[in-house]
């Protein structure tokens, strides 16, 4: 049987220092899951800021969690000890959760989903990680309909707008300097324009300096987002900027990782640095009534996890009932071959009446014989069961 | 008479100060409790500043008690110009304790009498201690919001996950709102000195120390606003210079008007 595999980190388990260290971008997740579904496997790796986490479908659970653990370890060494592994059932879980948003900081926060999405189709994905990962998608968009947990305003873009008010009070006519167009920036800077603040200039990590540098002598807020991997301004190039300033306060809001800005900078007097972790910690916390609604997404993943485990669990049962329904059919189709020397009387009408009756009789007989092996399968006693029906119908006998 | 409305004044003022260190830690009624009670006590000072003046033929506080209880008054009386509207109420934390032990101050200093006969004209007194009280009360209710404009930037530098929990204003309404106060309140503070320096010329009277120590103030809040004004200060340097400033005030209202009024 295939068994699901999930090892992975996220924002409960390790801190943004180590989140990075094994951050991925689009490419490197697609080549990484390449690389585990190697050998027949499927995988999936899903990077956000907030997790990097790996899924495989294998036939052997223990070698595909190893090799998981191995490559994360690769790209952060101090990472493992922060690594959770589940599998299965549990597994299966977890992503329905992640893509109802209820294992984000923000309750039923929508971005996870796009994120999922994208994950399953970079995927190197078979008939088990594509299923997991529809039902998951699926699971994530009737949270969002058939709940409120998505509907308060709360995202790290919005978080960002509302510190920006907490600084400057009104932001008509403040300007932005944005460090990279990366999809989250842009929903802060559309958060903060709609407050009626004005886009200064766009940078990314390849612009030159020297406009970069003249901005932060006149800007009031720095939303940087790039994809460089190190950092985009340091602490100097600030604290420069700040003696033509004359006072004026400074919000830089670090959506990167990892971490464009230099955490030194939030000692400058006048300046005001926030992370990803600080914005999203905030957002958590203004979201308390999210979590009313979490509940009743939790019953309602837990309902699309367990339509799941069904489906996985009659994997197990599904090649003997495959064969026995076969078989049932063979055994049809040359009893009416018996029978044809007196069918072969009879007109097309009656001929198909005859047909459709054999048909309905085997349908019936193996119904209720394949509800309960499906049910067993689930109860955990499928292989038992799949192996008495073959040994009962003698199924596989005549291939030997 | 007096007496009945001083200890309502007090006690409400108190309930204030309480208050609002209750909202701190759970912001809704505790704060908005607070509020009501300062209307109250103000209402009920107010009233108590009517009897005075009503008892005397004239201006009854120009005592160092009875400018000290004016002096609450015109602090209060500037704290309820905000201090009304939520965001602002987290003033009351530095106000509402401030005015409680000053009018507890005044009470041990000389209570709600109001003294003996002023050999002062009361134009004089209205003129010279009116202004320089108000600038006074200005300067703390800057101070005040300089105060609360460091714990706003304190707060916003440590990134409290709560930082979007508390309604306080913003720190450039902060920062602008003090300067603003201090702007009115040193033509007010020097207005009040110039007619108590004329009368002291002419009636060749020597300088005190209240007359240097408020000298002094007055240099530094002067010196606030031109560092404010033409050197570009503003934010934190600007909220301590505020706070050196109110130093003086405490220290020209506590602690040297003994030798001015003797």
């Amino acid at each position: 049987m295939i068994r699901l595999v999930l090892v992975g980190t996220s924002h409960h388990h390790a801190p943004i220092e180590l989140r990075e260290q094994v951050a991925l971008g689009r490419e490197d997740a697609e080549a990484l899951a390449a690389r585990l579904a190697a050998g027949g496997r499927e995988a999936v790796c899903l990077s956000t800021c907030n997790r990097t986490e790996l899924y495989i479908a294998a036939e052997d659970a223990d070698q595909a969690e190893q090799d998981a653990v191995a490559a994360l370890a690769t790209l952060g060494p101090e990472v493992e000890p922060a690594l959770y592994r589940l599998q299965d059932r549990a597994a299966a879980h977890h992503l329905f959760r992640v893509a109802a948003g209820l294992d984000s900081l923000v309750p039923g926060e929508g971005e996870i989903l796009g994120q999922v999405r994208v994950a399953h189709e970079l995927g190197a994905t078979g008939p088990l990680l594509d299923r997991v990962f529809r039902q998951a998608l699926h699971a994530g968009r009737k949270v969002r309909a058939q709940t409120a947990i998505g509907e308060s305003p709360a995202s790290v873009s919005a978080a960002a707008a509302a510190l920006a008010e907490q600084v400057f009070g009104s932001l008509e006519g403040r300007s932005i300097l944005l460090l990279g167009a990366g999809k989250v920036s842009e929903q802060a800077a559309r958060n903060l324009r709609s407050r009626g603040a004005e886009i200064a200039l766009v940078a990314n990590s390849k612009t030159e300096r020297e406009p970069i540098e003249d901005q932060l002598a006149t800007v009031d807020v720095v939303i940087a987002s790039t994809t460089a991997p190190g950092l985009v301004l340091e602490a100097d190039t600030v604290a420069e900027a700040l003696r033509g300033r004359r006072g004026r306060r400074l919000l830089l809001v670090d959506l990167a990782v990892p971490r464009d800005l230099d955490p030194e900078i939030a000692e400058l007097d006048g300046c005001y640095l926030y992370d990803i972790d600080d914005l999203e910690q905030i957002v958590a916390e203004t979201l308390s009534g999210r979590r009313r609604e979490a509940d009743r997404a939790e019953g309602i993943v837990a309902a699309e996890a367990e339509k799941f485990h069904e489906w996985h669990a009659s994997l197990d049962v599904l090649p003997a009932i495959t064969s026995l329904r076969a078989r049932a059919e063979e055994i049809r189709e040359a009893e009416l071959q018996k029978a044809e020397s007196l069918l072969g009387r009879l007109d097309d009408s009656q001929r198909s009446a005859v047909e459709a009756v054999t048909a309905q009789i085997v349908n019936k007989l193996l119904h209720l014989p394949t509800v309960r092996m499906k049910q067993a399968a689930v109860a955990a006693d499928g292989v038992l069961y799949a192996q008495t029906v073959r040994y009962l119908f003698g199924l596989g006998e005549e291939e030997r | 008479m007096a007496e009945l409305l001083f200890w309502p004044a007090l006690l409400l003022y108190g309930e204030a100060a309480v208050g609002y260190f209750g909202d701190v830690r759970r912001p809704g009624r505790a704060g908005r409790v607070a509020t009501w009670a300062v209307r109250l006590g103000w209402l009920a000072q107010t009233a108590l500043l009517a009897v005075q003046a009503a008892q005397d033929d004239g201006f009854p506080w120009g005592t160092w008690a009875g400018s000290l209880q004016l002096f609450v008054w015109l602090v209060v009386t500037a704290y309820l110009i905000w201090g009304c509207r939520r965001p602002y109420r987290v003033l009351g934390l530095v106000v509402m304790p401030l005015a409680v032990l000053l009018l507890a101050v005044a009470r041990a200093g000389g209570g709600t009498g109001i003294g003996s006969a002023n050999h002062y004209s009361n134009l004089f007194l209205v003129v010279h201690v009116g202004l320089v009280l108000a600038g006074f009360a200005g300067f703390t209710l800057a101070a005040a919001l300089s105060a609360l404009y460091l714990w706003q930037d304190g707060r916003l530098k440590t990134r409290p996950a709560t930082i979007l929990r508390r309604q306080v204003p913003p720190l450039a309404t902060l920062d602008s709102l003090a300067l603003r106060t201090v702007e009115w309140s040193v033509p007010l503070l020097t207005l009040g000195v110039v007619v108590g320096l004329v009368r002291l010329v002419a009636r060749d009277d020597r300088v005190d120390a209240l007359i240097a120590a408020t000298a002094v103030t007055w240099l530094v809040w002067c010196g606030y606003l031109g560092l404010r004004l033409f050197a570009g200060w503003a934010g934190r340097r600007a909220a301590y210079v505020a706070l050196a400033g109110f130093a003086l005030v405490v220290v020209v209202r506590l602690a040297l008007p003994a030798t001015h009024f003797a």
